[in-house]
């Protein structure tokens, strides 16, 4: 992709696809304008957002549907017609470049971009499916008669645990190693025989995501070498700065540097986990008071929470300690568990700093029995959510607000509610990190305590 | 040497008891360990199986492969040694007989030689990075605290102990049957659990993500104390659940576990389950008949027995196809009531992906092969 300032752009070649989802494989043969190559990306990001905040939401596959072809609507299309494709690629180009250089940036947008491209996928016509499958080059058969007879009890039984239709006699299925399509499998949604999945149709789109998010994931690693040895440094007069921009929108702080109110000593946790702390970590933090214990989701949801409210490592191996100790003993504490805590610090293994987790991700884990992480908002039955609230101190009236906000799955939305009644003032920029709550509600409480002083 | 075998033999068995008396020190004694790695772990065992093959001599043999796996040890003043490799079988016997250590951790195998590591930077083309690990499933039975009132914690007994054979034959067939695993290996933990380690190729170089999907397909109680109890799942069930169902546990159920742990014996009891069931008309019905009859008239039968003939009836009675979940169990295995034409309990094999991922990255945790004397009989590792 050649970048040129303010000419006129002309399309060399087109697109590298029939239909017109593009498989984005080599970058287009294009000259762009300078001024486009920023636009573009904005526009496109602004999509990748809206997903990214619906997923957050826990929006259904079918809301999703809508809400992307609404996005994509109101985002990407160019005034003339014909370019669209181009801007769709051009854009996908750019982005690229912009979260190819960190592992976070990396995953955001490798989620992001797969479910943009599922839901794309599943808008197409069937015609549009199944040219893209071909170009795709997918592990898969189609089977025969005869191994369809002998699957076809198994095949109804599984379409009836579904509520789908019972497969026809001339129903298409694919028979797939089971390694392609986890997530088929993951949800029990097909029949597995012997190592291969059997496939309906309606599917497909499992296989054809799952190698469009392999493919982008490993362009992505390239790209970023590409980036950090040549690209950066001829570019940056031109390109790297808006690049670098580009990258610092949207996705906010990520809290794994504490510099705002320096640190937190073990005496001020209890009050702060009643004043400050969102229910989630709240939560966590009673049951380990309670219990002197935490399963290993609890540990790393609370553990980098704590991190980056502002505790020092050895301040968190004390209190660890000290609570584990009564379960567990001091000697055992010290063998089993300070390693992992020195680890979430990075000072072990592999010394990645581990950022404290976003509501996304919080939201989207998956509490066992025994275990206390995850979103409460979410996780929690409404009895127990309310008694939860209640030991919070949300009246009446704000409750049923957050109730009816967690019947309607906003579960974000929810905890901004109870934020907002707890401290008895709005919050308008809407909780989407609990390291966000905590230095918000400390940020109001704080000037009280100066006052006093 | 066991208590009894020293009363006995007492004077003769002594080799080098205290000056004291006759008493031979019971639990660990590193000694032991010695005579153990002398003489009785398998050093020739764990290489061949170790190598999968590359330790013959044709021209597909990597000479390098057992080189790049990596042991841990575990040492006497819980010192804990990563990254141990060895290019030979006397290599890594000698290194266990020197070392004696009090437990041996495998991890996986990685693309270059463990001790070579640093010389390979963690991005770019030549990685040090994890290539292969077996597919492994622990399974704990304090995981089934919830329903066995037997035993708790580490404790197990005859009576519990079945629901960890339930366990290991539920998810044994389906990754036979289902996946298309046969080099599946079953090993009594050590102490109040089972591990089973897949060892075919393809498991051994499954993703994390392929792990999770696979755990996730065990899945089928997804909740605590703190969400709802009532989980359902309406209509008709993948064959998978049907498969253990007919096969495996509603026998289990019916004929053994609903009379060893009492299951419907007290109130504090039978409200477990009833709490289970979202229709409220059924859960008074059942409650007032169980409230009354403190004895069952039919003295004959017993209890449990009776009182899980009228919760079937009573469910059928009802005309709703009710499916409902009674999570009798933690992380492994869920157990749930499913009424279609009859109602019926069954337990699954469930995993935790963080367990599989962390058997993956051996990321400071352990996976232990160790601490068991000896293999278990029954396992159908063609390598043995």
């Amino acid at each position: 992709m050649e970048i040129v300032r303010s000419q006129r752009s002309r399309t060399n070649t087109p697109n590298d696809s029939v239909s017109t989802l593009p498989l984005y494989r080599y970058a287009p043969q294009l000259e762009v304008r300078l001024e486009d190559f920023e636009v573009f990306a904005m526009d496109r990001l602004r999509v990748l957002k809206g997903i990214s905040d619906a997923l957050a939401r826990g929006k259904r596959p079918e809301e999703m549907e809508n809400l992307v072809r609404d996005l994509w609507k109101a985002n990407m299309r160019h005034p003339e017609a014909s370019e669209d494709v181009n801007k769709d690629i051009i854009s996908h180009f750019v982005l690229r470049l912009v979260y190819c250089r960190t592992e976070d940036l990396r995953k955001w947008f490798l989620s992001m971009e797969t479910a943009l491209y599922r839901y794309r996928f599943l808008l197409g016509s069937s015609e549009a499916k199944r040219a893209l499958m071909e170009e795709f080059d997918l592990p898969c058969k189609a089977i025969s008669r005869t191994e369809f007879e002998n699957a076809k009890e198994k095949l109804e039984q599984v379409a009836r645990s579904f509520d789908q239709p019972l497969p026809t006699a001339d129903a298409i299925f694919y028979k797939v190693p089971f390694e392609e399509v986890p997530e088929l499998v993951a949800g029990r949604r097909v029949y597995i025989h012997k190592g291969h999945a059997y496939v309906a149709m309606h599917q497909v789109v499992s296989l054809v995501v799952t190698q469009f998010r392999s493919n982008l994931s490993k362009a992505l690693i390239l790209t970023n070498r590409k980036w950090t040895s040549t690209i950066r440094e001829q570019e940056k007069d031109r390109l790297t700065p808006i690049v670098e921009a580009l990258s610092m929108s949207y996705l906010g702080p990520d809290y794994s540097q504490t510099k705002e109110f320096g640190e937190i000593s073990i005496k001020d946790l209890d009050q702060l986990a009643r004043s400050s702390f969102p229910l989630c970590m709240r939560h966590l933090f009673d049951k380990l008071r309670e219990d002197h214990h935490l399963k290993h989701g609890g540990r790393m949801q609370l553990g980098l929470f704590l991190k980056g409210v502002g505790l020092r490592m050895e301040d968190a191996l004390a209190f660890w300690k000290a609570e584990f100790s009564h379960k567990v003993g001091a000697e055992r504490f010290d063998k089993e568990y300070a390693y992992s805590i020195r680890h979430n610090y990075g000072k072990e293994g592999k010394r990645t700093d581990y950022t404290p987790y976003s509501c996304q991700k919080i939201i989207s884990s998956t509490p066992g029995v025994g275990d206390h992480h995850g979103c409460p908002y979410r996780h929690f039955s409404e009895e127990n959510l309310r008694a939860a609230l209640g030991r919070m101190g949300v009246g009446s009236r704000a409750m049923e607000d957050v109730v009816d906000k967690v019947r309607n799955r906003h579960y974000q939305l929810a905890c901004t509610l109870t934020f907002e009644a707890v401290h008895s003032s709005s919050c308008d920029a809407g909780i989407n990190h609990p390291n966000q709550y905590f230095s918000d509600s400390h940020k109001i409480l704080q000037p009280k305590v100066e006052i006093v002083i | 040497m066991t208590k009894e075998e020293s009363k006995n033999g007492s004077d003769d068995m002594l080799i080098d008891g205290p000056k004291q008396g006759n008493v031979i020190p019971d639990g660990f004694n590193p000694n032991y360990l010695k005579v153990y790695y002398g003489r009785l772990f398998p050093h020739a065992d764990i290489f061949k199986w170790m190598s999968y093959g590359n330790d013959g001599r044709h021209p597909a043999c990597d000479k390098s492969y057992f080189g790049r796996r990596e042991f841990s040890f575990t040492l006497d003043n819980d010192i804990y040694l990563r990254f141990q490799s060895f290019n030979s079988e006397s290599e890594l016997e000698n290194s266990i007989k020197e070392k004696c250590p009090s437990k041996i951790d495998i991890g996986p195998v990685y693309s270059v030689d463990p001790a070579k590591r640093h010389a390979y930077a963690q991005g770019g083309d030549n990685v040090f990075a994890p290539v292969e690990r077996e597919l492994i499933f622990d399974i704990d039975i304090t995981d089934y605290d919830d329903v066995r009132y037997c035993c708790s914690g580490a404790d197990v007994c005859l009576e519990c102990w079945p629901l960890m054979t339930v366990a290991i034959k539920v998810i044994d067939t389906a990754l036979r049957d289902d996946f298309g695993f046969d080099h599946i290996l079953w090993v009594y933990s050590g102490r109040r659990g089972v591990h089973c380690w897949v060892c075919d190729g393809k498991a051994r170089r499954l993703t994390n993500e392929q792990r999770g999907a696979i755990a996730d397909y065990f899945r089928v109680y997804k909740g605590n104390e703190n969400s709802n109890k009532k989980v359902s799942f309406p209509g008709p069930l993948h064959p998978f659940l049907v498969r253990s169902y007919t096969e495996v546990l509603r026998e289990f159920f019916e004929e053994k576990l609903l009379l060893s742990q009492n299951l419907f014996s007290t109130e504090e009891r039978y409200e477990k389950i009833l709490s289970m069931i979202p229709d409220e008309s059924v859960t008074s019905e059942l409650r007032g008949k169980w409230q009354e009859n403190r004895r069952s008239s039919n003295s004959k039968e017993d209890i449990n027995f009776f009182r899980w003939e009228q919760l079937k009836n009573t469910l059928q009675s009802g005309k709703q196809k009710v499916v409902f979940v009674f999570p009798l169990t933690q992380k492994i295995v869920k157990s749930w009531i499913q009424l279609q034409y009859q109602p019926c309990l069954s337990f699954y094999g469930n995993l935790t992906r963080e367990i599989l991922e962390w058997m993956l990255i051996m990321n400071g945790r352990k996976p232990h092969l160790g601490n068991q004397l000896g293999f278990s009989d029954h396992h159908s590792c063609s390598l043995c």
